[in-house]
């Protein structure tokens, strides 16, 4: 087995002087009804090539996003990420080191996570933030959370904009941690009215923007209302790539922002892993989950890095921390940090106008085909269609001619008959006018 | 031999400073590197992208970002050297042995990374029509096989991202289940020497939690356990093997015990490299139980994650498990996203889409390479080589437990009594040795725990070489000098570094120095 170092000599001589004769001998403590002599009743081992043959047949029974003109979104996109980004965290030494505990020699790790801890409280707005969580869902869920235990309050006020995804993942925790949510309707139109639903027991409202339905939102007045009730709002974004287009979320007065870093540096990977961004006040620091990277000096007065606060954590404090997070998504954060830094502000901020555009583009083209209303005035790089029919039939008419032409709402509101006809598209760099065009032209031929 | 006590003594002359200092600060390959944010030259840009066409009125409702944000502009080159140069900065697995207690540090096979990649899975969107997807569905429905055959357990949930988002599912499925019976139980009992994550779970799902003590054998104390189970006991909390490197010998009886007073059994299964092939929780009485795909079957730890951890399940959990499920419709492969039909009980949505699908091919990659003898003989390797330690230390440090390990050994500090080193400076010695220590004070159990995992891809030649040095670094701590040890290490890149003071000030992010933030405003 290639991947085994140890030879039948080396085994023998190694029990020899260990002093047992079998190895069954070093498994004495294992019950006797507990113990296996045979194999599990699966395939024998196999060869790199067989192993490459195997999957890769599984691979091919998949139609890559990239193989046909592609305009799905909804809380994943595809974007165009550097080359460089990917051979950098193959590194080695950063791909298959451990959470970086003994700092003195994973001082790579904590540097690249205090720019990434920099670099997502830069483009939020945001005062300070954590080295990643699990995915964005995850996060919205932790920010509920962590708002419940600032203001010692237990109810969350949660848009019907919000990813139905992350929207379920809060409720998740609401259910097994005891905190109450009221939850609005979906409404493709028109503007909610959240602000009736703050009270003095409000622990925090939850929205998203750009939202579910592609609208780009200001939550000034919210952010206002919310803290005039002591309430805190926690803010989701899916799409990081918006904010280099439009106003952060620290500036509409966001008290924690929740996001996915998918789309920056990382790959749409069926749905994970993914990186889930975490930001917020530097007061509310001392109840952050997950881990945080803070500078300090080492013995001889030289800058270095180590994780702080970690009197915040499982490790250290077991039933009284903040979150029961370890493992987080330290190497998506590190692709993150790279294509950013790639990027930084002049190419983050011209991505951004790029994926304006195209967006602009497509709901321009597609305006034009019959039976198709664009609902949004206003958007990213995403925004819903109203069908003439149910969307989730044409999505598969579609697919069947080539063409991945956005996610049927009905996928996410399966309760929702009324949201059948809707169609959530979105268009980034990748989308040429050649893609908007086969698009636009095989929705005609199908809604003909 | 020789050589390395010869490099001992050059060192424990040199501890009162630093090694030669250089007018660059760098050390030959050791290489200072500034952050990012202090290589800025604004306008600056890595990626060329095309200029966008000018919109006669953009359609951002007015919200257009005018501020600007900070980030710094570099070139590529600029950016391939500093993060090449960092990661040079970092111990890791494919450099050398990293012998980290109960984290499971082996070989990363690279055919995992590239599979991983291939666009049929890496450029997959998750909300792509299902008919679209079947081999990724087969992909995951092929993992759950091997899992459950492993394990012996009948289901599987495959959506949470890590052992401790495992954890949390495995309670929640619990508290579900328990729901659905009717009945209110809000304990739970942990055995002492569990991980931090275990406790902080159980609470998670608003369960209070008790420490189950051990006996003086290193393993559950089963009287003690019998004690403290009641009717308002929901489950109770084990790892096993445990954090000391032991087989729990009275699981059978614990199970029981467990079953009879109504109770769930979790098993944490962070050390389940040491018993794959060999033995199967299910035959063990296990309810409940996380996989880290990170850890026993090889997904890169990628400096703290992403990591994937499948919970495999019992008949009477199983009606719970998260959404989505990965099911066999009338026409390949379905997924179900909603409570309902099959999934009915389900308890919910532990994150976004479906999990992590890229460390579910690497692993079922690394599986498949293996095979099923090959797995049997991962975990007899693993328990060889964790015991050749033992052996080839236990009479210069001192064992906590008698009797043979598993896939890991644990030490305490006996041995460093009136020494003047700690377990601390010890873990630092091994540094300037050119390894990543053990795990150290954990877990808590014992005094000044030293805890160490080798894994299966270790040679016996790496082995031997380690336990020379742990060998020679034993006999220096008893031979006076604690001075070397309480200042190193003198040859990575950091000194010790001022943990206190970067928690009672923190600075978590960088910020213009002041003089420039003048300058600017």
């Amino acid at each position: 087995m290639r991947y085994l170092p140890l030879t039948d000599a080396d085994r023998g001589a190694m029990l020899a002087s260990i002093g047992v004769p079998s190895i069954d001998a070093l498994f004495r403590d294992v019950p006797a009804p507990a113990r296996r002599d045979g194999l599990v009743d699966l395939p024998r081992a196999m060869g790199e090539l067989e192993v490459e043959r195997a999957l890769g047949r599984l691979a091919a029974r998949n139609l890559g996003a990239g193989s046909v003109p592609s305009f799905l979104g909804a809380g994943a996109y595809r974007h165009h990420v550097p080359a460089s980004v990917d051979h950098l965290i193959q590194r080695g030494e950063f791909m298959t080191s451990y959470t970086p505990y003994q700092p003195e020699v994973t001082q790579g790790t904590l540097q690249y996570l205090f720019e990434f801890q920099t670099q997502v409280a830069l483009i939020t707005g945001m005062e300070v933030a954590n080295a990643s969580l699990y995915d964005g869902a995850s996060a919205c869920a932790e920010a509920v959370m962590m708002a419940n235990r600032l203001t010692r309050r237990r109810k969350a006020v949660l848009s019907g904009a919000l990813h139905p995804h992350y929207r379920a993942t809060t409720a998740t925790h609401a259910r097994f941690t005891g905190f109450e949510l009221v939850e609005t309707p979906a409404q493709p139109m028109g503007d909610e009215a959240l602000v009736p639903l703050i009270d003095d027991k409000t622990a925090c409202v939850v929205v998203q923007n750009p939202d579910c339905f592609g609208r780009v939102h200001d939550f000034t007045a919210l952010a206002e209302a919310c803290h005039a009730k002591g309430a805190l709002l926690v803010v989701v974004v899916t799409e990081i790539v918006s904010l280099g287009a439009i106003v952060p979320p620290g500036q509409m007065g966001a008290d924690i922002v929740a996001a996915e870093g998918q789309s920056i540096g990382n790959a749409l990977n069926f749905g994970g892993p993914h990186v889930g961004l975490f930001a917020t006040r530097e007061r509310f620091v001392r109840q952050m989950p997950g881990r945080l990277v803070g500078q300090t000096v080492d013995a001889e007065g030289r800058r270095g890095w180590v994780l702080t606060l970690s009197t915040r954590e499982q490790h250290i404090r077991r039933e009284k921390a903040t979150s029961n997070i370890c493992t987080n998504a330290g190497l998506c954060a590190l692709a993150f940090t790279i294509h950013l830094a790639l990027l930084g502000e002049a190419g983050f901020v011209r991505l951004a106008r790029l994926n304006h555009a195209r967006a602009c583009a497509l709901a321009d083209r597609l305006a034009l085909v019959p039976g198709v209303a664009v609902l949004n005035d206003r958007f990213f790089n995403e925004f819903t269609l109203r069908l003439d029919r149910p969307a989730a039939p044409v999505v598969e008419a579609l697919a069947e001619r080539g063409v991945l032409g956005g996610v049927p709402l009905a996928r996410l509101f399966p309760d929702r008959p009324d949201l059948a006809p809707l169609l959530l598209v979105a268009a980034t760099e990748m989308n040429t006018d050649e893609d908007i065009e086969s698009f636009a032209a095989t929705l005609t031929e199908v809604l003909s | 031999m020789n050589d390395w006590s010869q490099a001992l003594s050059r060192f424990s002359d040199t501890t009162a400073g630093a090694p030669v200092a250089t007018h660059s600060g760098n050390r030959g390959l050791d290489l200072e590197e500034p952050l990012l944010f202090e290589q800025d030259k604004p306008g600056r840009c890595g990626v060329d992208l095309p200029e966008p066409p000018v919109l006669v009125q953009d359609r951002l409702g007015g919200l257009a970002r005018t501020a600007p944000i900070g980030l710094p502009g570099l070139s590529e080159p600029e950016v391939v050297r500093h993060f090449t140069r960092l990661s040079r900065r970092n111990y890791a697995i494919d450099s050398g042995l990293y012998p980290l207690g109960s984290c499971t540090m082996k070989h990363n096979p690279r055919l995992n990374e590239k599979l991983a990649r291939l666009p049929g899975f890496a450029d997959l969107h998750p909300l792509q029509p299902i008919s679209t997807v079947q081999g990724a569905l087969a992909l995951v429905d092929q993992l759950a096989h091997w899992l459950k055959t492993l394990t012996g357990m009948p289901a599987v949930a495959m959506s949470p991202a890590a052992g401790a988002h495992g954890e949390l599912c495995g309670m929640m499925a619990i508290r579900a289940a328990l729901n659905a019976r009717g009945e209110t139980r809000n304990r739970v009992l942990v055995a002492d020497s569990a991980h931090g994550t275990n406790p902080a779970s159980a609470v998670a799902c608003g369960f209070t939690v008790e420490s189950i003590p051990a006996n003086d054998r290193g393993r559950v104390d089963l009287a003690a356990l019998k004690a403290l189970l009641g009717p308002d006991v929901a489950a109770i909390m084990l790892t096993n093997p445990n954090t000391c490197g032991l087989f729990e010998t009275d699981i059978i009886e614990i199970a029981e015990a467990v079953h009879a007073a109504g109770a769930f059994f979790y098993c944490d299964g962070a050390n389940f490299n040491a018993i794959v092939g060999r033995v199967r929780p299910a035959d063990l009485g296990i309810d409940v139980m996380h996989l880290n795909l990170h850890k026993t079957f090889s997904t890169p730890h990628g400096g703290g994650g992403p990591g994937s951890g499948p919970v495999v399940l019992a008949a009477a959990l199983a009606p719970f498990a998260p959404l989505p499920w990965v099911v066999h419709g009338t026409d390949g492969f379905d997924l179900i996203e909603q409570p309902d039909g099959d999934a009915v009980a389900s308890f919910g949505r532990l994150k976004g889409f479906h999990g992590q699908i890229g460390m579910f091919v690497r692993a079922l990659a690394y599986m498949m390479s293996h095979g099923s003898d090959g797995l049997r003989q991962v975990a007899e390797d693993a328990v060889l080589n964790a015991n050749y330690v033992l052996a080839g230390l236990r009479d210069v440090m001192t064992p906590s437990f008698d009797g043979p390990c598993m896939h890991e050994v644990l030490f305490d500090d006996r041995f460093l009594k009136d020494t003047g080193v700690t377990t601390l400076d010890l873990a630092k010695a091994l540094i300037d040795e050119g390894y990543h220590p053990m795990t150290m004070y954990f877990p808590l159990v014992v005094h000044g725990a030293l805890l160490i995992e080798p894994t299966e891809t270790e040679s016996r030649a790496t082995l031997d070489q380690f336990i020379a040095v742990l060998r020679a670094l034993a006999l220096d701590a008893r031979s006076g000098k604690a001075d070397y040890f309480a200042a190193a290490p003198v040859l990575a890149p950091r000194r010790r570094l001022d943990e206190t003071a970067a928690a009672r000030c923190p600075v978590l992010r960088w910020t213009p120095a002041p003089a420039l933030r003048s300058a600017a405003e």
